[in-house]
């Protein structure tokens, strides 16, 4: 027993570093490629402070808030979505299926639509998203509340959240409709999931959040493990089943709702991503939700620099390049899972 | 005993009655409305007793007319290819806006667009007619692929699965070839742009499609048995299965290629219908065609008068109409029942 737990360790250790190794790689690689090709010794000088005004302006202005961005996203979506697979029972659930992304989103629109232009400079970026978090925890209640009939079957769940998720999508068609060009614009942009006009405001807006919950979460990996079990079994052992829910089901419905509100609406990330952590590593949570938000990050930075260089000097949203990905992989999954 | 009252030839022949004179009825105030109100005394004497030198005429012949005709067969055909889904798979959530029709023919047309450009408009309305039958198909063979069958989420979650990636890869295409405009005019879709040319499209696809489906109506009543039971009154599942997809393509395809995405009007309204008529598809298909009918211009008229003068797209309102009842679906015994 304690040697299997020495060597689950050693594993988890392994995947991590191996991780972490990967995404700074990938982040020199992406710090360096675009229309601007900067080498990566180039990059570690002007990242030292030693490189030309043309070359920080591109690597300080543009492409590192660009790439921390999707790499604060990219874990905050992966680590809602394990949290939801594990509460839920349901290896299908993620927080965009389940309507918290386009709820997030709806509200985000209402705030673009009716508040923004009433406030000044950068502050709007730090109130959007409250907004998307209320948006997200609407939707999460609606869908709850209404798939709830003597407990919450999984099944029902991903209906409903299909169901809310089409409501919202076709309440923001209209809402969209009633904007004037600009605010449309910024809207419809935003909607397709992407990153492009990625500054430091909306890294700070995104970071606290990512810093809390993800801690918060990990915190209480094994209320997760025991909830995994089952409602049953997780009563006998003694597990406050249903506060222990809430609030893990609040941390999640959070990270989504604040990265849906810095990069609008990637889908199936938070679906993939914690499968992938499971088949590396296995279902306990302690490990899954590290490993999950490392491989999200990682993800969510590659895909962005494949849409970006791609087509160039086109751009494809980088939540169009996850669904590309992930979708077939959702598939696999829909034929194989019982 | 409710039921057998409910269910009496009489009972069905009233409604039949009741919701024609609503479908014309409601036609004819879809006629008048507008940017200028006209008459409905009007109305009549425009069809009855055309006169070109007057422009109230031109408009409603022209415009008004085509348009909420329009409505009426796409309403229809939409409305018999969800009965004709649910009679065959037996699957309450089966329809065409859940198994990614619009997506597949939005997919397919902008192909077209971007490798065949001078294609003409009877090409387009072919491409979106096999786009949205890939889509159909591709959502069937993953939900029949996978290890539980076909089951009602499974569908769901194929069709969300199927429609995100065809999706995805038409905005590549998009915006690859600078056709993001063109398709976003596409997609917001609803009736404005219907003509008699897409009436023409509709009437004859419909004819077609209306005539399968009615002939296999019967046989569909059947196979709800059960799948053992009608094989072995000797009917011939296969071909009735073949049948029954070759009618939903045609009569959806007709519809996705004229009006765009129409959401869940095919789910809601074969509940509705099988509610008031029972379960036999001779019934069920009919009707289900003039209470699609009756739906898509109720709410082509709502989606004119609730921003006017702009118009909201049909599409989002059939929606909001139809999410209430997809939702009670899926709190329902066969919707959440088993996975």
């Amino acid at each position: 027993m304690k040697q299997n737990q020495r060597q689950k360790t050693g594993r988890f250790a392994a995947v991590t570093v191996s991780l972490i190794v990967l995404i700074v790689v990938m982040f020199f690689i992406t710090l360096g490629a675009g229309v601007v090709s900067i080498s990566p010794a180039e990059v570690i000088h002007t990242l030292l402070g030693q490189g030309t005004d043309r070359q920080d302006l591109v690597l300080f202005d543009f492409r590192l808030p660009r790439i921390i961005l999707a790499l604060l996203i990219g874990a905050g979506l992966a680590v809602s979505g394990a949290i939801l697979q594990s509460v839920t029972q349901n290896e299908l659930a993620e927080p965009g299926i389940l309507g918290i992304n386009t709820g997030a989103g709806f509200a985000v629109v209402l705030f673009i639509f009716f508040i923004q232009d009433s406030l000044t400079g950068t502050l709007s970026v730090f109130i959007m998203p409250l907004f998307a978090l209320l948006g997200a925890l609407l939707a999460a209640f609606l869908v709850y509340s209404l798939a709830w009939k003597n407990g919450v079957n999984p099944i029902r769940l991903v209906l409903v959240g299909i169901g809310i998720n089409a409501g919202f999508s076709a309440a923001l068609i209209i809402l969209q409709l009633k904007m004037d060009p600009q605010n449309f614009r910024q809207a419809t942009v935003w909607l397709s999931g992407d990153i492009w006009n990625a500054g430091w405001p909306f890294v700070m807006s995104l970071l606290p959040w990512i810093l809390i919950l993800i801690p918060i979460a990990l915190v209480k990996a094994n209320a997760l493990n025991v909830l995994n079990l089952g409602d049953d079994i997780a009563a006998g052992l003694g597990s406050k089943v249903e506060g222990d829910r809430l609030i893990l089901l609040l941390v999640a419905v959070a990270l989504a709702g604040a990265s849906v509100a810095a990069g609008g609406a990637i889908a199936f990330l938070g679906l993939v991503v914690p499968h992938l952590a499971r088949k590396i590593i296995g279902p306990l949570s302690h490990y899954t939700i590290p490993v999950s938000a490392l491989i999200g990050a990682l993800l969510l930075m590659a895909a962005d620099m494949v849409g970006k260089n791609l087509l160039a000097p086109m751009e494809i949203p980088v939540g169009v390049v996850v669904s590309i990905l992930s979708a077939p992989y959702f598939i696999y999954l829909l034929i194989k899972v019982n | 005993m409710l039921s057998t009252i409910q269910h009496s030839r009489i009972f069905k022949t009233a409604i039949i009655m009741s919701a024609i004179i609503a479908l014309v009825v409601s036609i004819g105030f879809s006629v008048a409305f507008g940017a200028a109100d006209i008459h409905l005394s009007t109305v009549w004497e425009a069809i009855v007793h055309f006169n070109e030198d007057l422009t109230s005429h031109q408009v409603i012949q022209e415009l008004r007319l085509p348009r909420a005709v329009a409505a009426a067969l796409v309403g229809a055909f939409l409305a018999v290819s969800g009965a004709v889904m649910q009679g065959m798979t037996r699957n309450p959530l089966a329809s065409p806006s859940i198994m990614g029709v619009t997506h597949g023919a939005a997919f397919a047309l902008v192909i077209t667009m971007a490798f065949f450009p001078a294609a003409s408009n009877s090409a387009m309305t072919f491409t979106s007619f096999a786009g949205a039958g890939t889509a159909v198909v591709l959502v069937f063979m993953v939900g029949s692929f996978s290890k539980s069958g076909l089951t009602p989420v499974k569908l769901a979650l194929a069709g969300v699965a199927i429609g995100t990636l065809l999706t995805s890869v038409t905005s590549v295409i998009a915006l690859y070839f600078q056709l993001e405009k063109q398709l976003g005019f596409w997609k917001a879709g609803g009736l404005a742009g219907a003509d008699w040319q897409a009436n023409k499209v509709l009437l004859i696809s419909g004819a077609i499609g209306l005539f399968i489906a009615l002939m296999i109506a019967k046989s569909i009543t059947v196979l709800n048995l059960g799948e053992d039971v009608a094989a072995g009154l000797g009917q011939n599942n296969v071909l009735l299965k073949i049948l029954g997809i070759l009618t939903v393509l045609i009569l959806t395809g007709a519809a996705v290629s004229v009006a765009g995405s129409i959401g869940f009007l095919g789910l809601i309204i074969p509940h509705i219908t099988r509610f008031m008529m029972g379960t036999d598809y001779r019934w069920i298909i009919p009707v289900s065609a003039l209470f699609g009918a009756l739906l898509l211009v109720l709410s082509d008229i709502v989606s004119r008068l609730i921003n006017a003068p702009f118009e909201t797209p049909v599409g989002a309102i059939t929606s909001l109409i139809g999410i209430p009842f997809f939702l009670y679906l899926a709190r329902g015994k066969n919707g959440g029942g088993q996975s």
